[in-house]
């Protein structure tokens, strides 16, 4: 469904990305997991066409996307719940939802997919005229991966979804993600510092140190690999 | 009593002119972080097409309000064409660049806008005829207030109107405002951020064209200059009513108009640049981030 091939992002002359090649297939859930400053963040951001790769090349579905612009490639069903949720912070929740669904036109459809996300996500609901900046951390994740899958994504993008929330709403999150793959049959590229909680969601992990993929595999092996234990799991 | 009660009517008047100027740069900055130093000038050229279709229909033998909108819609169009062509030639390539390019760029372009406009016309101040007409309902209070004030009053006021509601409710106004909170998130729900930054441009423009073509008919004169002089004062409006803040500018062009006309009515018009200045200086003191404004988080 989604191919890197050799992608080599740059932020000016600095290298963020060195020869990344990825491959997702349609259904699944892959997970690419690293450390701080490996270049996970960039990777989604050059799928994204945000920070667009300066060599290799980017396909979706068969058809190249890396030199499309960000809201086209939202348009073909890649969305992004971003690092650090990125709530609109003046904005309602009803509103930060709305925002999600901007290149729709549909707008009984629109509104069949907010009952959805509430049901998803009951306390949206009750915050429904909240403004985003005022909600707390996990509120905030449930409203960023609301928002995201009000543009009835193909292929969802999550940027460490775990990152500073207590537990069992982690759990929560997880399950909920679990959820979206299964009854939606959304596609997940899941980006994640929680390496252990990644690894038993996904079908496949990746493992990526210093801009370069080092490991792929199942993800019960990866869970299972010496390396990685020492490495990401604190074993 | 009544010499309070017309000093604040047309300290009103003077400070709702300001708000509509300043409207433009506080937009254009809530989004992009420029002082569109040039915006004085799209308010210029606005009086200026509003001068020259005045002087054509008058030709033709048309008088009075018909003028008036057909001048004002005209020049609202050519300054929206001037203020979105400014944007794509002047600001738009430097995207991305270090912050002080766009604004060095910006100041050229008002120098250049002067400079075409003096030589295209003229630099002297050229007459303006009064378009507003003197109401007859106006004249039992006609010294306290007059009709063109009073004109200029209502219609400020029904395009701020106007305004809020197309930031609030409309698809492009939730567009600009999800643009001005965080631009690549903005992109990344698929918002195109260029389209988004070309409208704010012609919306302030258009705001900007309607000051000056109200100006000009209540002053009764314009020159090539007058855009500078009212650009420093709305954007002195928008600083202090805190900048990127849209009620900001509007209260800043108030408070900065009623100081103006206070200080010129109570102690003397040649102090009230004075007062007004030394009001931002205050205020900026007091509350650095402007009266709206907020103090803005700094982000990694």
């Amino acid at each position: 469904m989604l191919r890197l091939q050799n992608v080599q992002t740059y932020y000016g002359n600095i290298q963020a990305l060195k020869d990344v090649t990825i491959d997702i297939e349609e259904g699944e859930i892959v997970t690419l997991i690293g450390a701080n400053g490996a270049g996970k963040t960039t990777t989604l951001m050059s799928i994204c066409g945000i920070t667009p790769p300066r060599k290799g090349e980017i396909a979706f579905k068969g058809s190249r996307i890396h030199q499309l612009k960000p809201e086209q490639i939202v348009k073909l069903g890649i969305c992004q719940v971003p690092e650090g949720r990125r709530i609109f912070p003046g904005m309602t929740v009803v509103e930060n939802l709305e925002m999600g669904a901007f290149l729709r036109n549909d707008k009984a459809a629109i509104k069949g997919d907010l009952d959805m996300v509430f049901d998803l996500f009951p306390i949206l609901e009750q915050r429904r005229t909240q403004l985003g900046g005022t909600l707390s951390g996990g509120e905030q994740q449930m409203l960023a991966i609301s928002r995201a899958l009000m543009a009835r994504p193909r292929l969802l993008l999550l940027d460490e979804p775990s990152l500073g929330l207590a537990p069992l709403i982690i759990q929560q999150i997880f399950e909920i993600i679990k959820k979206i793959n299964k009854e939606n049959g959304t596609t997940i590229f899941l980006v994640e510092q929680n390496a252990n909680q990644a690894l038993k969601l996904a079908d496949r992990g990746y493992v990526m140190e210093n801009g370069r993929i080092t490991l792929v595999d199942k993800a019960s092996a990866l869970l299972a690999n010496d390396e990685v234990r020492k490495a990401y799991l604190g074993l | 009593m009544e010499y309070f009660i017309e000093l604040f009517l047309s300290g009103l008047t003077r400070g709702s002119i300001y708000a509509l100027i300043a409207l433009g740069y506080t937009m254009v900055y809530g989004i992009i972080q420029l002082i569109n130093f040039a915006h004085g000038e799209i308010y210029m050229i606005g009086a200026f097409v509003a001068y020259i279709v005045c002087g054509v229909m008058t030709i033709y033998g048309f008088h009075g309000v018909s003028v008036l909108i057909i001048a004002g819609m005209l020049a609202i169009i050519y300054s929206c064409a001037y203020g979105y062509t400014l944007e794509k030639v002047a600001y738009r390539p430097l995207r991305g660049a270090p912050r002080l390019s766009p604004l060095i760029s910006a100041i050229g372009m008002s120098i250049f806008l002067q400079n075409y406009v003096l030589l295209a016309q003229t630099s002297d101040f050229l007459p303006f005829p009064a378009l507003i007409p003197d109401f007859e309902f106006m004249e039992p209070v006609a010294h306290i207030i007059g009709s063109a004030e009073l004109v200029i009053l209502i219609t400020t006021l029904v395009t701020m109107i106007l305004l809020t509601l197309l930031i609030k409710y409309t698809k492009i106004g939730k567009a600009m405002r999800a643009t001005q909170q965080d631009m690549s998130m903005a992109r990344l729900v698929g918002i195109n951020v260029d389209q988004v930054i070309s409208v704010t441009f012609i919306i302030g423009s258009a705001l900007a064209a309607i000051g000056g073509v109200l100006v000009a008919s209540y002053i009764g004169q314009v020159n090539f200059y007058i855009g500078f002089l009212a650009g420093v004062k709305a954007f002195t409006a928008a600083v202090l009513g805190g900048i990127g803040s849209v009620p900001g500018a509007v209260i800043g062009g108030l408070v900065l108009g009623l100081t103006e006309s206070f200080a010129a009515g109570y102690i003397s018009s040649d102090y009230e640049d004075v007062f007004a200045f030394g009001l931002l200086v205050l205020i900026l003191i007091l509350r650095p981030s402007g009266i709206m404004g907020r103090t803005t988080k700094q982000k990694v």
